[in-house]
């Protein structure tokens, strides 16, 4: 019998289970590395050097180097792991967050000012909340795509 | 005999930490949050405890995915501030009480929970920051504090349920104590939000006022709530709430004293609620 596991269909949510932290161990573990302050040196002077200490997955490393926080936690990330590299980086915890969002820092910032991400439309896939993928990335960023892309379809008729 | 006098619960964003050592409480942002806790640490001073039991969530800090407890009692005479990243935090070290401890630890296995027993481990912001809310910034921490770290990164994290079932063993291992000690409960984390994916910033005050309700006057009602609500609704590490019903699961059957209850929305991605009982 299949493990039961009801959180799957939550938009832009990946629970962090057992399957996930298996894929992530290495990723999560050199994550963790980076608590030491030796150690945060020694990746900011060569990203790559450190990153091939460790037996990630080439797309994990991708994804760290491109610091893209949404494709680590596909790869088997956990958020709590992740913000060792922000850190490093001395990003903020919510400068972390943001960016998964799409949204710009202050968008962001804005958003959580005034109350934070509704609920509404969030809770399951297929709704039409803005955690949903289709309407993904989020922001002024996300909506010139769309207009873009509109456009294009548009241009080509 | 020593009995559980209080029990408090707080968020325990790790921005607030950053706030308070860096002198930004009185800036705009932080000002109203800070006001909240102002009643907090004057209640603190006047019901010092001799022991505070602290119930918190290590965020892989010292737990890393070497090995996950679900539920650490740290039994050590001290315990030193974390390095998350950024250095350590200038917090006094964390004065432990490792008779209490012990003894807690021993009464509760009896009863059926599996404690892990950590005598090496350094506390990270889900530790210290409520301190902190609660003290200020002092040359050391007002009494002995016992961590009591629960696992709540990697799923399944333990059920509400569970939780509260297991205050209720800490009440009454505390309870055989043969010293008259008076011991706060305090559970930490929450409220809503969520840090990770599109989702992130996720905050849903309604449901979080529901569950301040509930915690005080329902607890074990509260307690049959599934782990998939708390995600869907509250977001993916409002999961972090169950600690809360270790706490609340450790006092006194007849109804609590609601001595102070605030709610604030945003502190960095999180809903902040706090809320002190004491036992009739």
């Amino acid at each position: 019998m299949s493990l039961n596991k009801p959180y799957l269909d939550v938009p832009g949510t990946t629970i962090f289970d057992a399957e996930q932290s298996r894929k992530g161990y290495w990723l999560n573990q050199f994550c963790m590395s980076l608590m030491k302050a030796d150690n945060r040196a020694r990746f900011k002077a060569d990203e790559r050097a450190y990153l091939d200490e460790w037996p990630m997955s080439e797309d994990q490393k991708q994804a760290v180097l491109a610091r893209d926080l949404n494709r680590c936690i596909a790869l088997g990330g956990n958020i709590y792991f992740l913000a060792k590299i922000g850190a490093t980086d001395g990003r903020s915890f919510q400068q972390m967050a943001g960016s998964m969002t799409g949204m710009s820092e202050e968008e962001y910032r804005e958003m959580m000012i005034k109350g934070g991400r509704s609920v509404e439309g969030n809770r399951h896939l297929g709704e039409d909340g803005d955690a949903q993928p289709h309407r993904q990335p989020q922001g002024a960023a996300g909506r010139a795509l769309r207009a873009a892309g509109a456009a294009g379809r548009t241009g080509r008729r | 005999m020593a009995r559980i006098t209080a029990s408090v619960y707080t968020s325990h964003v790790p921005a607030i930490g950053v706030a308070i050592d860096h002198g930004k409480t009185g800036e705009p942002y932080w000002q109203p949050l800070f006001k909240g806790y102002e009643y907090s640490r004057q209640w603190l001073e006047d019901h010092r405890p001799d022991v505070i039991f602290l119930v918190y969530n290590d965020h892989a800090t010292a737990f890393s995915l070497e090995l996950i407890p679900t539920f650490a009692i740290g039994c050590a005479a001290e315990f030193a501030p974390a390095d998350e990243g950024y250095g350590p935090r200038p917090v006094p070290k964390v004065i432990g009480h490792p008779e209490l401890a012990s003894h807690i630890a021993q009464s509760v296995i009896q009863d059926d929970f599996d404690l892990t027993i950590v005598n090496r481990m350094d506390v990270d912001h889900g530790l210290t920051v409520p301190l902190s809310l609660m003290c200020g910034q002092p040359q050391a921490w007002p009494c002995p504090v016992i961590p009591f770290a629960v696992n709540v990164v990697q799923y399944p994290v333990p059920s509400g349920r569970r939780c509260f079932q297991l205050g209720q063993a800490i009440g009454r291992a505390v309870q055989s104590y043969d010293e008259p000690l008076k011991v706060q409960i305090w559970g930490t984390g929450g409220m809503s939000h969520q840090l990770q994916g599109p989702r992130a910033g996720l905050i849903n005050a309604e449901w979080d006022q529901r569950f301040l309700d509930r915690l005080i006057a329902d607890p074990a009602g509260l307690a049959q709530v599934p782990h998939i609500e708390y995600v869907r609704e509250a977001g993916s590490e409002g999961i972090e709430l169950v600690m809360w019903l270790i706490a609340r699961g450790a006092m006194s059957e007849h109804p609590p004293r609601v001595v102070h209850r605030f709610y604030h929305v945003p502190a960095s991605n999180t809903a902040v609620g706090h809320l002190i009982l004491e036992n009739p």
